[in-house]
This record gives C-alpha cells, structure tokens and sequence, in this order.
C-alpha cells in the first residue's frame, strides 16, 4: 500500500506573536511526516521605521516589538546605544534595570504557564495561574506607571526612581509569589495528566539544540547550560550569582522535552524572585541616569560614532541589538532580534513524529508568546477536497487527548 | 577546557588566514555591576573570500553560538556583519565575536555557512530578501519576511535605487516622495 500524507497548513494569524506564521504539515494518518515554516506575514518593518528616529524615539518603537517582552527589548537596544557612544550608566540604574526585567520574567512565565495549561484543557489552572500574575503586573504599574510597556528605560540609565517607601511593597508581592510558589509547582510539575501530556513529547536533543541555535529556557530544557545573566553578566547580574537553570535539578535527568521546558520555566519564577530580592538588599545609591537632560543627550548622541550591541537574557532567550552611530540625528543601522526568531528551526525536530493533538503544546513549548491558530486547512490530495479546521477544533482535539488520559 | 584570551583569538585568525584575510580588529572591554566584572567583545572585518574560513576556525574552537547577521548599506558597498559568540555555559567566560565582511556591489555574493551552522539559515534568507545578497549554497526558498508577491529586484532595507520608496496614498493615485 502506498503511503498517503495529507498536507495542513496552519496560520498564518497567530495575533500575539512577533511573526505570525503558517505551518504546512504533512500529516500520514496522525503523525506529522514533515514541517514546513512560513513565517512574516505580519513584518512591520520596524528596522526600517528606526532610520526615521532618533536613539530615544527608537526606545519606544523597540519596547512596542512585542507586548511581552516590553523591557527586554528597550533593554537590549540601551546597551547597544550605549556601548556605541560609550556612555557609562549609573550603578542604581543598573540595578533598578535588573529589578524590572525579572518582574517581567515572573510575568511572562506565568503568561506562559497559563496558556500551556489552558493547551491542555485544564482552564482552571489557566485562570489560576492568571490571577496570580496580576500581583506582578499591579507591582509594574506601581514602579513604572504601566502594566506593559514600562516606559522606564533611558539611554544611559532609567526614568523613574525606587524610591524607599516603595520597596515594602515590592517584598509584600515577593512573599505572595514564594506562597504561590509551592502551589504552583504541584500543579504543574507533580500533576500526573501534565506529565503524561508533556513527557516524551516534542523532543530536542542537546546536539539538534546547539546546531539550530535555540536560545533561553527552549536551549536550557535541552542541557544547554546557556544563558547571558550567566555566561556575559552585564548590569547588576555582574554582582550576583546567577545560575543557567537546566531541568536536571529538580528531575535528575535531562529529556529535551516538553515537560522538561515547564520544569525551567517553573525554576525561573523562583530565581527571579531570589534576585530581585538580591538587588534590593544591595540597592546602591547615586544617580539614575548617565545624563539627565534630553537635549544635551540628543546632542551628545549626534555627535556619537561607533558600532555597539547590547544582548539581554529575555523570558524567551536572548535578543541582541546591534546599533551603529554615524554622527548624524538618527543610527545609521538598527537591527534587532527576538528569542523566537532563532528558536523557530527548532520546532522542526521538536513536531516530526507527534500526534496533531500535539501541536498546540509543542508550538507553545518554546513560547512564542503561543499559538493563537487562526484556522486549519486539511487538504485532502486524492480528492482536491477542502475541509476547515477552526483554532477551536484543533484546541478541542487536545482537550480530548488529555480527556482521554484522566478517563 | 582551555579558555583563549580575546587577543590570542585574533592572533589565531591573523595567522591561520591569508595574510590580508584580517583587514581591521579591535577589542572592547566593558564592565559592569559595583564590583566592575569585565567582559570582551571582539571586532574584526575580514575579506569576503576568507569569510567562511573564519568561521570555520571559529567552529575549530568550540561550536560557536550565531546569533543573527546584521545587514547595512554603505552606498557601493553592502557590509554584512555575522554576529557570534564563543565560550557560553560558563560564568563570565563567553566572549562576542563579531566577523564583518564588505561586500561590492557588483559582486553581491557570499558563501552559505548554513552546512557549518544550520541554524543560520533564517538569518541567511533575510539577508538575500532585504540587501539583494546572493548566499551560495542555499537551497532556492520562498520569501520568509517579505510576501510571496513581492516584486523582483526590490529590497527594502537597501538605501539606493533599488530600495523601497516613500509613498503617498491618496484617493485615486499614489504619489513617490523623494
């Protein structure tokens, strides 16, 4: 008998990622045969847009990137403008720039925790988890007056203090987060369905890691002990002893899998907290910004050259940022890239043989701020025949597959 | 594991490639934190044609991390510059390393380094849609950022002729603005 594969494409909509993309998948019976990406149908041109504005402008332009990561990226472009005009910045901004990057860590693996969980058919847990990130979100706009898009970064420093009468509020949403913790943990990492789901499932072997260039906790889940706070400190991590996480802490062995993904996800809210605590104790005094005056910064920036990159650990992975200043108003070249664009080959190995009950959590096991999947075609070759599977008809064949493991 | 200096690094590159492979170098080293840890970034622009080689000897060091190729247009030239790193997994070890190349634009070619670094094909392909560069030994795929019908001979992120124009939609005709 000859082996018919039929072919669907998913996307290309997934209206909470950076790059919508589509997925063609050949499918034989339910396993998928191969995967092809397609990417960039929603490419703003952001880049581009740069070459109209200035280094401060660009602050707020790269911030707008994506609507996770929103310090990640202003964080990665200060440095590389930074590095460029060789503008030092003040050791309290460098330490308030590390508090607010990993309240955004907290609340995006915990964004990140939700969306898995409600992949999995478990809403419960997804509404769970989302009401505990609103602590952190409530503490964001406290510190910054934002929930997203803090708006906090300034070339050469931060723009708003932390002030003393504000740091008990900050350790008040720390304890909450250690209470919630242990809670967490158990839901996801003792939780036998989660398990059967999730082990075995969307493997990435630690050579596939390294060859397709897989950055953050994607790589880490891998064995990859790979992670900038680490390996390059920059900013106050310089000062503190931050560890790569990879999943053999807690389970003893390293699978490259789904589940081991969840495990250093999990571990990372709890580093987070660890540091942010850190930064406090030794929150040093001094100013917040190398230069105070915008016009005088503008200026200095004008008469800048020079090439720098700035690379920070996002939730994700890295992003780095490369700007050149060419003495002129606005930076001759800005490019900037996101964790996903380099973790995307690696979906590649990680769906080749899995179930399409599967896609939805592989896809969303690397983050990609998850798969909103717009719509389904199933194209059937013998026939020319069309027929439509809704983002909700996917969503419910996985809701059946763990449905079918509890009953 | 032998760590080599930033220095060494670009010594090793002097010496095992042609003698103009290695047309400018420098080293920068940045600190950060109280207690002013440093770290090393390293620059060096090479000859297009000894480009591969470079990160071939990159690759004999340890299997180094790509991170993206960043494109910028100078006008005759298209200057390309692969953004590595080296020793990642240790604290305070890993060292940036970026191989710039200029390429002329009569001649917009360089060789695929997807066969040393799969994971390098991404960046390869947008690079080819943005700057018109040809990469040699790259499989012939479809646009991955730009859209499928996009016209021919146009790319977006070059900043002469053959990039994309100012346009001024109004109700019946599109005006260019210079």
């Amino acid at each position: 008998m000859s082996k018919k594969t039929y072919s669907i494409p998913i996307g290309p909509v997934h209206p909470s990622l950076k790059e919508p993309m589509t997925f063609n998948f050949e499918i034989y019976g339910e396993h998928i045969e191969r995967v092809n990406l397609a990417p960039g149908d929603n490419h703003r041109g952001i880049e581009f847009m740069g070459r109209q504005r200035n280094p401060v402008q660009i602050i707020y332009l790269a911030e707008r990137i994506c609507g996770i990561c929103s310090a990640s990226h202003p964080f990665a472009f200060c440095r590389a403008v930074e590095n460029a005009a060789g503008i030092e910045v003040p050791e309290r901004a460098q330490y308030i720039r590390v508090i607010i990057a990993e309240l955004e860590r907290i609340h995006s693996h915990i964004l990140w925790a939700g969306v898995a969980a409600h992949e999995l058919g478990f809403d419960s847990v997804l509404y769970l988890s989302w009401r505990a990130r609103e602590e952190v979100l409530d503490l964001l706009e406290y510190l910054t007056g934002n929930r997203i898009n803090y708006g906090i970064f300034m070339i050469g420093g931060v723009r708003r203090d932390i002030t003393e009468e504000q740091i008990p509020r900050i350790r008040k949403t720390l304890e909450y987060y250690k209470d919630i913790f242990a809670k967490l943990e158990d839901v996801f990492l003792s939780d036998p369905t989660i398990a059967l789901r999730t082990k075995k499932v969307g493997i990435l072997t630690k050579e596939d890691a390294l060859r397709l260039c897989a950055v953050g906790p994607t790589a880490r889940a891998s064995g990859i002990t790979k992670d900038i706070r680490q390996d390059q400190p920059y900013a106050a991590y310089a000062d503190l002893e931050v560890k790569a996480i990879t999943p053999d802490v807690l389970t003893g062995e390293i699978n490259g899998d789904v589940y081991d993904r969840i495990v250093v996800r999990i571990l990372e809210i709890a580093q987070s907290i660890q540091i942010i605590e850190q930064c406090l104790d030794n929150l040093p005094s001094g100013e917040i910004v190398a230069e105070k005056k915008l016009v005088k910064l503008l200026n200095q920036l004008k008469k800048a050259k020079g090439e720098g990159i700035g690379r920070h650990e996002a939730p994700r992975g890295e992003v780095i940022h490369y700007v050149k200043l060419a003495e002129a108003e606005v930076p001759e070249v800005w490019k900037a890239r996101a964790p996903t664009y380099n973790n995307l080959m690696s979906w590649m190995p990680m769906l080749i043989g899995q179930q399409i009950a599967d896609i939805p959590i592989v896809i969303a096991s690397i983050d990609p701020c998850i798969a909103c999947m717009d719509r389904v075609t199933i194209l059937n070759k013998d026939n020319g025949q069309k027929s439509i599977l809704t983002k909700d008809d996917l969503h419910k064949l996985s809701v059946q597959k763990t449905r079918g493991i509890t009953r | 594991m032998e760590y080599m200096k930033p220095d060494e690094i670009v010594e090793l590159f002097k010496e095992r490639l042609d003698k103009n492979a290695v047309m400018d170098s420098r080293i920068e080293t940045k600190t950060a934190g109280i207690k002013k840890n440093a770290y090393n970034v390293i620059w060096l622009q090479l000859n297009p044609q000894n480009l591969k080689e470079g990160v071939r000897l990159l690759y004999a060091i340890q299997f180094p991390h790509f991170a993206i190729i960043s494109g910028n247009d100078l006008g005759k030239e298209i200057e390309l510059i692969y953004h590595f790193s080296l020793y990642y997994g240790v604290r305070f070890k890993e060292i940036s390393i970026n191989l710039s190349t200029r390429l002329s634009k009569d001649n917009l070619k360089i060789p695929t380094i997807t066969d040393l670094i799969p994971g390098a094909q991404t960046a390869e392909r947008e690079i080819k849609e943005m700057f018109g560069v040809t990469i040699e030994g790259l499989p012939d795929l479809p646009n991955i950022f730009l859209p499928q019908d996009f016209p021919q001979g146009i790319f977006p992120l070059r900043k002469d002729e053959k990039g994309v124009k100012m346009k001024v939609e109004r109700k019946d005709e599109v005006i260019e603005v210079e």
